[in-house]
């Protein structure tokens, strides 16, 4: 039985659904602050019960990402930081941290310029158990080469769905998404906002009656991201989804304390209390 | 290659937006509807007749086109080889042909009913020509522009700011052009609702270079009339060799594209070489396989200046507008098919060529045209007296003035 990838992803999920709570995915740059803080704080976040990890490779020029990721990954590559560290990076936390699924997240030219498959090898052979490619849609010709690799590799593709996506392409993500679909709260960059739009319930709801019809065994969580950074947002998230994933918040601390560790953890354990009181209502939505 | 492609019947992109290997939509999700939304919105619009009309309508009484083809003879003389033809884009309304695709965008943007437009801008041409077409129309304007764009092109700022257009300055990454455009595509994506992104280059995720290609093809269409045309001050028959400078490439794809078919028509971009290719600060894509290789940015796949790990190198270029790491998809495609060929011209052969054709034609050129001109003191000794070239003088050089002031000194 193997609990790498897909099954990996599925299994922290459920295991928070059991508990009645939303999973808690808390979003790290590799190699931000520092080489050596980078892992001390996806550490701590773990120690804080964090459920699942979305990591970060630096990109010069992230178009999906608000200024705090911007400049968190412009301090990873001033720092020297290469895709061949960030895998190091995850290989090392895997040894470190058996349980928790740990998703990157890059964009597509440093994975094609790193060479597809040679990524996608690496990755699996790392501990990666999840991918996010913000700025490659399903549809491209790239996902799908992507998708089979990490078919054969034993990682989950994962799929971002925005409050304008139409029903067709909300099926197509949800179709082509392993383990879970990540629904973007607002139309925006990543980056906290004081509060969730209005329709995020309703965006959640006609996602979930689109990803009904898959059979259990295949049906991705939904988890929703974006300008998520207080308990509060954390909370009334969970109400609504199967994941609440938290970045830029987070992010700034660990740029901005002389701590970071302790302090992301503080932080990370208080977003994620916040989706642990609240009772999860995935079933209820999906009446 | 080039054998078994019949340019007759030349269709690019294709149906999923690719020109061959490149191309492509490689943009966050959130932008998929509104790509497909414009995709749809210019299909409509290209075949419809009121839509064309009013788009005539403008050039005509507003952009003043057709512009003028000018015979250089002096220039022709000078050089002692081929004669030169110049197309004269830099006579368009606002001063180089970033218009013919800002005002054909903004038409489509009325016919969408989005109420607001985003724009980057490098040398400021493309920001002026969308303030313009922008204040013509009546639609909220907003350009993104690097900081250190801002500093070297200050007439273009002020110039915007007149027309009545918001510009944000970029002071993230290289603070140049493609910091501008991410910057863009950002704000695009938090107002995609009612915004239009006004993508000034044969750039970007499809179907931007190719409305971006049809709205510049006014170049080469008309310049393939004036040729022909002696009553239009053409020779009376088809240029051997066409040259135009290579940024993102829309200048270039407009005054290449109506030959395509001409195939006896040689097609040469030239491509900023900065400080020479072999120090690395440039921006000639197609001359450095070290540092330019297959890649995507920007929302389309092309060829990428890069380091090894993937990440966007920065460039370097005297004219703003051609400092940019990527070249549009179809001059990839092209030049893979053999049909056009791409060469460069360094800072210094730029500025040489800047001030030869002010002395020669009294035209101020842009420093980017200025890169085509000065191609041509290799290439007119070489095609000999009897060939004809074409270039296309994409715009005037009034913005460029201080940066020229400096670089070769005031005497």
């Amino acid at each position: 039985m193997t609990t790498n990838g897909p099954d990996r992803i599925r299994a922290a999920f459920a295991r928070a659904h059991q508990q009645g709570r939303a999973a808690f995915m808390p979003y790290q740059m590799l190699g931000h602050p520092s080489l050596q803080a980078s892992p001390e704080i996806i550490s701590a976040l773990a120690g804080a019960g964090a459920d699942l990890f979305e990591l970060g490779l630096p990109f010069s020029d992230p178009l999906a990402d608000g200024p705090t990721v911007q400049a968190a990954g412009q301090i990873a590559l001033n720092n020297g930081v290469t895709v061949a560290q960030c895998l190091a990076m995850v290989s090392d936390l895997r040894r470190e941290l058996p349980d928790p699924p740990f998703c990157l997240m890059g964009y597509i030219n440093p994975i094609l310029a790193y060479g597809t498959e040679r990524f996608l090898r690496a990755a699996a052979e790392a501990g990666v158990d999840g991918l996010i490619v913000p700025d490659l849609p399903p549809d491209e010709p790239e996902a799908e080469e992507i998708a089979a690799l990490c078919a054969r590799f034993g990682i989950a593709p994962i799929y971002l769905l925005a409050p304008t996506s139409t029903a067709e392409r909300i099926e197509l993500g949800v179709l082509r998404s392993q383990g879970f679909v990540y629904l973007v709260s607002v139309a925006g960059v990543t980056g906290t906002r004081a509060a969730l739009p209005a329709d995020l319930s309703s965006f959640v709801q006609r996602v979930r009656r689109i990803a009904d019809r898959r059979p259990a065994s295949e049906r991705p969580y939904i988890a929703v991201g974006f300008g998520i950074g207080t308990p509060e947002v954390s909370a009334a998230v969970a109400r609504i989804a199967d994941g609440v994933i938290v970045g830029s918040a987070l992010v700034k601390l660990a740029g901005s304390s002389e701590q970071p560790a302790e302090a992301v953890a503080e932080l990370g354990a208080a977003l994620g209390a916040a989706a642990r009181r609240s009772v999860a209502s995935a079933d209820v939505a999906a009446e | 290659m080039s054998d078994s492609v019949d340019f007759l019947t030349y269709r690019y992109p294709d149906e999923n937006g690719r020109f061959g290997p490149y191309g492509g939509r490689f943009v966050p999700e959130t932008l998929m509807p509104a790509l497909e939304e414009l995709e749809q919105a210019y299909l409509q619009a290209r075949n419809d007749s009121t839509f064309q009309a009013e788009l005539q309508r403008l050039f005509l009484t507003y952009v003043g086109r057709p512009t003028p083809i000018t015979h250089a003879r002096r220039l022709s003389e000078q050089l002692g080889g081929a004669q030169i033809y110049l197309k004269r884009e830099d006579l368009a309304h606002s001063g180089a042909h970033k218009i013919n695709n800002a005002l054909g965008q903004a038409l489509l943007v009325k016919r969408m009913g989005k109420r607001r437009i985003v724009a980057e801008t490098g040398a400021g041409q493309h920001g002026v020509a969308t303030a313009t077409v922008c204040a013509l129309l009546g639609i909220e304007c907003v350009v993104y522009m690097g900081t250190v764009d801002m500093a070297r092109q200050a007439p273009n700022v002020f110039r915007m700011k007149l027309l009545g257009a918001e510009v944000r300055g970029v002071d993230s990454g290289s603070r140049t052009l493609k910091d501008a455009i991410n910057e863009a595509i950002r704000d695009w994506v938090t107002n995609v609702g009612d915004t239009h992104y006004l993508l000034g280059s044969a750039l970007g995720p499809h179907p931007y270079p190719t409305i971006v290609r049809d709205f510049q093809s006014v170049i080469g269409r008309e310049a393939r009339r004036q040729m022909l045309d002696p009553a239009a001050g053409g020779p009376g028959r088809l240029p051997d060799a066409i040259v135009a400078c290579v940024g993102g490439g829309s200048n270039a794809i407009g005054i290449f594209h109506p030959f395509l078919a001409d195939t006896q028509v040689r097609l040469i971009g030239v491509e900023a070489g900065g400080r020479g290719i072999e120090s690395g600060e440039h921006a000639a894509r197609f001359a450095d396989p070290a540092l330019a290789r297959l890649g995507v940015l920007h929302g389309t796949k092309s060829f990428v200046m890069q380091d090894a790990d993937g990440q966007i190198a920065l460039t370097h270029s005297v004219s703003a507008g051609l400092d940019y790491a990527s070249v549009g998809p179809e001059h990839a495609l092209l030049r893979d098919l053999g049909r056009s060929e791409y060469t460069y011209a360094t800072d210094d052969e730029a500025l040489a060529g800047f001030k030869l054709l002010c002395e020669t034609e009294g035209i101020i050129p842009a420093l980017e045209s200025a890169h085509a001109v000065a191609h041509l003191v290799k290439l007119a000794p070489e095609l000999g007296k009897d060939a004809i070239i074409l270039v296309n003088l994409s715009g005037r050089g009034d913005k460029d003035l201080d940066t020229v002031m400096s670089a070769i000194g005031q005497s």
